[in-house]
């Protein structure tokens, strides 16, 4: 692998997070992780639309006229996005219940169309998968740490298991909607500590 | 007295920003200043209260009878998408001061997951017609009710001595706890 498709791959990581570092993509980002399984599921979602969008838009970008291209690149990811919403609705139920109305909204997550309009529509097709695997692990990444932070102070528990008695009383504002950006600040918080001290 | 209760709900109990978390990106984006704010509010109480009408007219009239309800996340982007367009198109003809208020925050509003996320929800509830129109303009005022309140905090914290590594998003995101905190009392 040389240097431009390593660059690509692992730039969406940590340099250019797309929570942490380009707030993109909120609303799912705070609504939906309340646990870590569901932050890992949304993660794993945007992850597979990302994949697919940013290929097939890459692969089609000499047909769009420059004028109409935004309207295209919505039809195309909301198509994508229509196929996983049938997909996990098949797959896993319990999981579909519980992001609801956020997995037909990845249509409007401001990440996937930035990449298509930012990164897709200027790559060739193999770039575009890298730079979208990059993006999509890196937001899913995010997702998981936010899901399991709330769920940990929240409820006690991570991934589900729970470390704590019957007697217990968790933090409960962390898995309630002010309990996000409290926690999202949290986070946010450490990592611009961790970037000032690596400068 | 159900019309009540869904304007109630929706702009205190159920805030569409502050406990359902939909258009947090214009929330945290154009709220600096509470001019820009009410602006922003304005547009998107526009467009979420005809996005109600044509949404519930195209699903209805159209998507159901053809059998078509799984097309409903394609079509309704893209109706969002044209309405805004249309809007833009027709106010500057007609109304250039009112184009010019909301001149800039209208094509904003293409990428206000807000507006989607009520459609559909609408949609979800099984209103009709008239109900639909309410819950949408109900949670437009609900938008615009946190987003002015956001701004007016947020204003005062430029004057106020914030520590190097809370500055810009963190303190954003307390100030939005606090306010979500607020509403919560009063479900």
């Amino acid at each position: 692998m040389n240097k431009t498709s390593k660059e690509n791959l692992t730039r969406g990581i940590i340099r250019e997070n797309p929570i942490f570092v380009m707030m993109l993509g909120m609303c799912p980002t705070l609504g939906v992780t309340t646990s870590a399984i569901n932050g890992l599921g949304m993660g794993l979602a945007t992850l597979f639309v990302l994949m697919l969008s940013n290929m097939l838009i890459s692969s089609v970008k000499k047909l769009i006229p420059d004028t109409v291209r935004i309207p295209c690149y919505i039809v195309i990811i909301a198509t994508c996005v229509t196929t996983i919403d049938m997909l996990m609705a098949a797959f896993v139920p319990s999981l579909y219940a519980a992001l609801g109305i956020y997995i037909p909204l990845i249509v409007v997550n401001c990440i996937i169309l930035g990449r298509a309009e930012g990164f897709a529509s200027k790559n060739n097709v193999f770039q575009s998968l890298l730079d979208a695997i990059g993006m999509g692990v890196g937001f899913a990444l995010s997702l998981t740490a936010l899901g399991l932070v709330r769920e940990i102070l929240g409820s006690y528990s991570a991934f589900g298991y729970s470390f704590a008695g019957a007697e217990s009383y968790p933090l409960l504002l962390f898995i309630m909607p002010p309990g996000a950006f409290l926690a999202l600040a949290g986070l946010m918080l450490v990592f611009n500590k961790l970037k000032g001290q690596k400068q | 007295m159900s019309y009540i209760t869904i304007f109630i709900a929706a702009i205190f109990v159920n805030n569409i920003v502050l406990s359902q978390f939909l258009g947090i990106c214009p929330f945290l984006g154009v709220s600096k200043k509470i001019s820009t704010a009410s602006g922003m509010g304005c547009a998107v109480m526009f467009v979420m209260t005809l996005s109600a009408v044509v949404t519930h007219l195209i699903y209805h009239r159209i998507l159901v009878p053809l059998d078509l309800i799984y097309m409903q996340t394609v079509v309704f982007v893209l109706v969002i998408a044209a309405l805004v367009q249309v809007v833009e198109i027709v106010l500057k003809k007609s109304a250039p001061s009112l184009y010019q208020a909301l001149g800039i925050f209208l094509p904003l509003i293409t990428t206000n997951c807000a507006v989607l996320g009520v459609a559909i929800l609408a949609i979800q509830k099984e209103y009709g017609l008239f109900s639909a129109i309410c819950y949408n303009l109900a949670n437009a005022i609900g938008f615009t009710l946190a987003i002015v309140l956001f701004a007016g905090q947020r204003e005062r914290l430029e004057r106020a001595g914030v520590p190097e590594c809370l500055k810009g998003a963190p303190i954003a995101l307390i100030t939005a706890g606090l306010l979500s905190m607020a509403f919560m009392g009063l479900k």
